[in-house]
């Protein structure tokens, strides 16, 4: 080498460089915000999901439209130490007192760790089974009725499918997975009682591989109609409708991804849960620990029908609807079995949707085809 | 180089062996990968420039969130601790020129295998009982990372793509697990082990909300130091990792020092799962799996796989994890930013590597030279 790489005069204009590089810029403003109430969100996932997370960012978005009211927002934060400190983080540095992390895992051990440390920070948890003797009083946990609109979507599916097999895209057989899936079966049984439900379990919440190659597999068995509960089911929906199967949505509303094919969906609706939510509190009043709700609650919605849907369908959807509306409604209902030949429920007996005994099923019914372990 | 003496020949204005010299020799291992991470900034500072935003208000935001205060800290450093334990499970094999990258499924089966344990001996007393599962965590790694290396030596399988494989099959294994033989029938929907008791969870360490999984993985990081610069074994590892035929040639155990350096990275990875399981969740579960191991790799190369440099740097990595919340929140930029100022600094640390031993500033031997 006849010359050195670097000589004094090059690292100075580099330094120079790097110098401008940040006065490019204005100093950074760090002031946080001053607002009233600041509300925090956490998905564990991408807020785009198509899927559980987009459903909770479109509560944050309808929450962020309220006035007197600073929304902060984090992605992507894994079920450790991270969320714990994501919660701290916003209560710190952003002032936040009223927090939704959104992901079922965060609960145990996360928010009951974090919790007793800010007692005036209310920390709101979905799905979470809160119960007053065991858990701090300023933390509550919702949840919605969700397998009410995966029994609608089996009412449409059931209508639509020519092979009478339909077929589901399942994360873990967990309680809530398992109560779709019987949901969905259950409600297809209503139009036609010869219709089974395949399902293939992926193993994991957002496995985008395994859930096209469950979907292809499902499609190849000959079902017609497909339906999902993993936690972004725009790889299930996209991959169905390509191979020409008609699709029911779950967690948010998927029709945009195959208009054609897209029959209806299970839906959040945090925009109205969550709104009132952070009313109450502005209001200066408490949030209930424990709340659940339903299709009568605005807890749930159906996306709107599709063009696939007949009127024959429509007709019953419609009836179904009022009449889950009502209240009382029962899927589980006897004489049913499970698929293994097991009584679930008697002639007569019945588990209404607000039944607590349903959040730990542990079963699949008579008609679908797959096995919980 | 060889053909210059090292005292006494320069036609230079110093002498080669001045303490200038000496610092010169020295400096090279600090200012290559300082200049490459601060070339991996500038990449980064450009991107947001592209973007939009303002470099000077992101690294601001790092520092406050990451450095700034107490509580920073407390966030930084809570992070940190299985960052070391990832990162020495890549650095120990690396000194054997072995590129592991693995490290996550040591970390998972060490965390399994210690939540699974702790179900059998809530009756021990807890300075006993938590040990043991440090212990069973470590092992469960050593197992694992092992085999990859003695597959390596014994079958000659490559051992980057074997450890990758097999820490998905060490995720699979977990999941198989808490969902099945050692599910907790109670934990519906996360299925997990059963609880830890109370006096089987691992605190914080005085004065700070951070476990004492921090302390140890820095007394690991030390006692590997001591390995590999100040023993025999450590000598004969750099050997081996230096040239594998020569090494053999010397009658140097390179089997055993393969087996036994990728055991040991392993069980590092191990412990920290333990450490997981048992100060953080207080059951093994599917969130064991959360990319530790893989910003592991990022710092051990950073590191130049020198334990001693791994506590430093795992603190600034940790230190952007800390803050990648607060970037989101204030500047409106996606999660996925922190991960690419990662990327960028991997590339130039890589790139520097070129470096050593060419830039004529820290070779006093070529000084004054025209």
């Amino acid at each position: 080498m006849s010359s050195p790489l670097f000589s004094r005069r090059v690292l100075l204009k580099a330094g120079a460089a790097l110098a401008g590089t940040s006065a490019l810029s204005a100093m950074p403003q760090i002031a946080s915000a001053s607002s009233p109430l600041t509300v925090g969100f956490i998905y564990v996932g991408p807020k785009d999901d198509f899927g559980y997370n987009q459903a909770h960012a479109e509560g944050a978005a309808a929450v962020k439209a309220l006035e007197g009211v600073t929304v902060v927002e984090e992605e992507n934060v894994a079920e450790t130490v991270d969320v714990q400190k994501s919660m701290e983080s916003m209560i710190n540095f952003d002032g936040a007192s009223l927090l939704f992390p959104t992901s079922f895992g965060y609960f145990d051990p996360h928010i009951l760790e974090v919790a007793p440390k800010y007692a005036d920070v209310r920390f709101q948890h979905a799905a979470g089974l809160w119960s007053a003797d065991k858990h701090p009083m300023n933390v509550g946990s919702y949840f919605g009725y969700i397998g009410m609109g995966q029994y609608l979507n089996g009412i449409t599916a059931g209508h639509a499918s020519k092979t009478k097999k339909i077929g589901f895209v399942a994360a873990k057989p967990i309680p809530q997975v398992l109560l779709n899936i019987n949901s969905f079966l259950l409600g297809a049984r209503q139009v036609d009682p010869e219709i089974t439900c395949q399902v293939i379990f992926t193993g994991e919440w957002s496995l985008a591989v395994k859930e096209a190659e469950a979907t292809n597999a499902l499609a190849d068995a000959g079902c017609d109609v497909i339906t999902c509960h993993v936690d972004g089911p725009k790889v299930v929906m996209e991959t169905a409708a390509g191979r020409d199967c008609f699709i029911c949505g779950y967690h948010a509303n998927q029709s945009p991804l195959a208009p054609e094919k897209y029959l209806t969906g299970a839906e959040w609706n945090w925009a109205g849960v969550y709104t009132g939510m952070v009313e109450t509190v502005m209001a200066g009043g408490t949030i209930d620990n424990f709340v659940r709700g339903g299709l009568a609650d605005g807890f749930i919605k159906m996306s709107p029908l599709g063009p696939a849907v007949s009127d024959a369908a429509r007709n019953q959807f419609e009836a179904t609807k009022a009449e889950i509306i009502k209240g009382g409604f029962a899927a589980i209902k006897g004489p049913l079995n499970d698929n293994t030949g097991s009584v679930i429920a008697a002639a007569g007996e019945a588990f209404v949707e607000t039944d607590i005994k349903l959040e730990s099923m542990d079963y699949l019914v008579e008609g679908v085809i797959g096995s919980t372990s | 180089m060889a053909d210059q003496p090292l005292t006494g020949g320069g036609t230079g204005v110093f002498a080669a062996d001045g303490w200038q010299a000496a610092l010169a020799r020295r400096s090279e291992a600090v200012l290559i990968p300082l200049g490459a991470l601060l070339a991996g900034f500038l990449v980064f500072s450009l991107f947001l420039l592209i973007l939009g935003k303002s470099p000077a208000e992101f690294f601001a935001l790092v520092y406050k969130a990451g450095f700034g205060t107490w509580f920073s800290w407390q966030n930084t450093l809570s992070r940190t601790a299985p960052l070391l334990f990832a990162a020495l499970c890549v650095a120990l094999p690396a000194r054997l020129g072995l590129v592991v990258i693995g490290g996550e499924g040591a970390i998972v089966l060490g965390g399994v295998m210690a939540g699974g344990l702790a179900g059998a001996i809530t009756g021990l007393p807890g300075p006993l009982a938590i040990p043991l599962l440090a212990l069973t965590g470590g092992l469960a790694g050593a197992a694992w990372i092992g085999a990859v290396g003695a597959l390596r030596h014994y079958r000659g399988v490559n051992e980057t793509i074997a450890s990758l494989l097999m820490a998905y099959i060490a995720i699979a294994l977990m999941n198989h697990l808490v969902e099945g033989p050692l599910r907790d029938p109670a934990s519906l929907n996360k299925p997990s082990t059963a609880p830890l008791a109370d006096h089987l969870r691992i605190g914080d360490m005085p004065g700070m909300d951070v476990h004492w999984g921090l302390a140890v993985g820095i007394v690991c990081c030390l006692l590997s130091w001591v390995l590999i610069e100040r023993t025999t074994w450590g000598f004969a590892a750099r050997v081996a990792g230096g040239n594998v035929r020569a090494a053999q040639v010397q009658g140097l155990p390179v089997g055993r020092l393969i087996v036994g350096f990728t055991a040991l990275g392993g069980a590092f990875a191990g412990l920290a799962g333990a450490f997981e399981v048992a100060a953080v969740h207080g059951s093994a579960n599917g969130s064991l799996a959360t990319g530790y191991g893989y910003t592991g790799i990022l710092i051990a190369f950073l590191a130049r796989h020198n334990p001693l440099a791994l506590i430093p740097v795992a603190i600034l990595l940790a230190g952007f994890e800390a803050s990648s919340g607060l970037v989101q929140r204030r500047m409106g930029l996606p999660d996925a930013t922190t991960l690419v100022l990662q990327g960028f600094v991997f590339i130039a640390i890589l790139l520097s590597d070129t470096l050593y031993g060419r830039l004529r500033i820290f070779a006093p031997e070529r000084w004054g030279r025209g």
